[in-house]
């Protein structure tokens, strides 16, 4: 059989013999899938990865659907989100996915980097897949600011109008820096337009892109694990890493258990509480934007609050946004700023435990003091956390270094 | 070609030379784009003046206007805010308002105004832009003689829209350039010809 087949000239090894020899597809997916070894002690943190490309898949797809019907216009804007509402055809649900998948969005990715800090995941031979990780998460403040500006809603207008004149703040090009991101003299039809065009096309771009480095990165170092040890060290007769199994189909298992866990609470969200008390799709965004007056009380949706209470806490122009700006980029330094000679906490000191508890319940407390006015006392309070912030990064070299490490085991520990 | 050919001097150069003049290149290029993104000749247009009856305007009352789609407030001042605006000049950080760029030179004195009775001035916090609310009520108690508040950060402003100390706005609120018309219109955004 085989050999009048030969005979004829039909190709050997059927479709996938052909796409091979001209793609590298099973080369690919036995490098990055079937034959990408991961630590076999992944526990609950480690799927905040996969989560966020879900989300990311979400965003995408939803979004698409809610630009055939959108209108990036100042006079159309408006009512055109409230035609996707009440008019299209499931045309609330859509927009309900994507407005919670933004939020969404930030949850997975703040206990993704959460992750991070607990494991020493950032720290040698893994730092550029942590910048990489940064970089993603500054497109990602820009996806969601410039996508909040598109309901036209007044939240959008005058939390832009509040952003925005933040670069207003940078010496000598402030003024006009401000006028080449409006396009105007204030905010207008024109920067929702330019809002558009970033939000759908370039900074969505950047975003796949950067994901796909991202995980480039991540497969060529190969992913840490909570015990912080490089499994790649202790290989067996094949070549296995002895404390890794291949990611398909042993973690792509555990993953969709974790997603469809996930879509349980995404979809309780869209179906009964899409608003969330005004924390996910803010009040004062179902009013049209009006050019006279501010909302009495004027907060970001809740993931940028802890860097808004930064910004508020200063009462100067420049070293608000300063510090501001600070407040976002210092843990791009945090495999150099991090000392210590192991990764994991789990064989860290208790200084860092507790610096790394005590920045936990900072954050949350800026996060929620940015939701709140700016009364005196709040001010206060806010100054008293941003301390507390910047110190856990400004003084880590010192206590990282001090701090009492135990020492680490030779293969991951696992549990039955 | 063997390696002792090779004239590396001149290969350096052709790699420098290419090099620079691709990023010259990139940087031509790069105007256009760049420009593209300043406010563009329509926008330009619809910033002319805009002209603003004041006849039935009674002291005490302010009117809000859009000029190039940012807020300005016109508010007739009473001969008691004049009286007031003497009050705080110690709490406020540019009481003599020296800073230049904040109101046109004719506008540079006690009151901030081209005539005294009349302020006229943007409605956008020098923080971040939110319209500050008039909060025009007298409260001793807290050394309030009244002004304008930002809802936003909390910034203070007295009746000329003058910034006070240890609040995040660093300046006075702007006075766009104006002029009077007639004693009973205003012209917002010019102001050849006048003062």
């Amino acid at each position: 059989m085989a050999r009048i087949e030969a005979e004829i000239g039909k190709p050997q090894g059927g479709f996938m013999k052909w796409i091979d020899d001209r793609f590298p597809l099973t080369k690919t997916m036995k490098k990055h899938v079937t034959e990408y070894y991961a630590s076999k002690n992944f526990n609950f943190w480690y799927v905040f990865g996969v989560l966020a490309m879900v989300v990311l898949v979400i965003q995408l797809l939803t979004g698409i659907f809610l630009t055939m019907n959108y209108k990036p216009s100042a006079a159309e804007a408006f009512a055109s989100v409230e035609y996707i509402m009440r008019d299209v055809e499931w045309g609330w649900l859509i927009r309900y996915m994507h407005s919670t998948g933004a939020s969404f969005f930030f949850i997975v990715v703040y206990l993704h980097m959460f992750r991070a800090m607990l494991y020493g995941s950032y720290k040698k031979p893994r730092e550029l897949i942590w910048i990489i990780g940064m970089l993603i998460f500054l497109v990602l403040m820009a996806e969601a600011f410039s996508g909040y500006l598109l309901p036209w809603g007044q939240m959008s207008y005058w939390g832009a109008q509040v952003i925005i004149s933040l670069f207003g703040a940078v010496p000598w090009i402030g003024e006009a820096l401000v006028e080449i991101i409006r396009g105007d003299y204030s905010i207008s039809d024109i920067t929702l337009n330019r809002f558009f065009a970033l939000h759908v096309i370039a900074l969505p771009l950047a975003l796949i892109g950067l994901v796909f480095v991202h995980i480039v990165a991540l497969h060529e170092v190969g992913s840490n694990n909570p015990d912080g040890i490089e499994i790649k060290e202790l290989k067996g007769a094949d070549g296995i890493p002895l404390d890794g199994v291949a990611f398909h189909p042993y973690h792509t298992s555990k993953d969709l258990v974790a997603i469809i866990v996930f879509l349980m609470f995404f979809c309780a969200v869209v179906f009964f509480a899409p608003e969330m008390g005004g924390y996910f799709l803010e009040h004062a965004n179902f009013e049209p934007a009006n050019l006279t007056a501010t909302p009495e009380h004027i907060a970001p949706v809740w993931y940028f609050t802890p860097f808004y209470a930064i910004l508020r806490a200063v009462p100067d122009k420049l070293w608000g946004f300063i510090l501001f700006g600070l407040s976002v980029i210092l843990p791009l330094f945090l495999p150099w700023l991090d000392r210590a000679r192991v990764k994991s906490i789990r064989y860290r000191g208790w200084i860092y435990k507790a610096a790394l508890t005590i920045f936990v319940i900072t954050f949350f407390a800026l996060g929620w003091l940015g939701t709140q006015s700016a009364d005196p006392v709040y001010v206060r309070a806010a100054q008293f956390f941003a301390i507390i912030y910047f110190a856990f990064f400004i003084l880590m070299p010192y206590y990282t270094t001090i701090d009492k490490t135990k020492p680490v085991p030779e293969r991951v520990v696992y549990h039955d | 070609m063997t390696e002792d050919d090779l004239d590396r001097n001149r290969r350096h150069f052709l790699v420098v030379a290419t090099a620079v003049t691709g990023a010259v290149g990139a940087g031509f290029v790069a105007v256009p784009f760049i420009s593209s993104l300043k406010p563009s000749a329509r926008a330009q247009a619809l910033g002319a003046p805009v002209e603003v009856p004041i006849g039935s305007l009674e002291p005490g009352e302010m009117v809000k206007v859009l000029w190039r789609g940012r807020l300005v407030y016109i508010l007739r001042r009473t001969e008691e805010m004049l009286s007031r605006l003497s009050d705080n000049a110690d709490k406020l950080r540019d009481p003599d308002s020296e800073e230049v760029d904040q109101q046109p030179g004719y506008a540079a004195n006690s009151t901030r105004s081209v005539r005294p009775e009349y302020l006229v001035i943007e409605g956008s916090c020098t923080h971040l832009g939110c319209a500050p609310l008039m909060d025009f009520e007298v409260r001793p108690a807290e050394g309030w003689s009244g002004g304008f508040f930002c809802p936003c950060h909390g910034s203070k402003f007295d009746l000329a829209g003058r910034v006070f100390k240890g609040v995040p706005a660093p300046t006075n609120l702007r006075v766009p350039p104006h002029r009077f018309v007639r004693d009973d219109l205003i012209l917002i955004g010019q102001d050849t010809g006048a003062a």
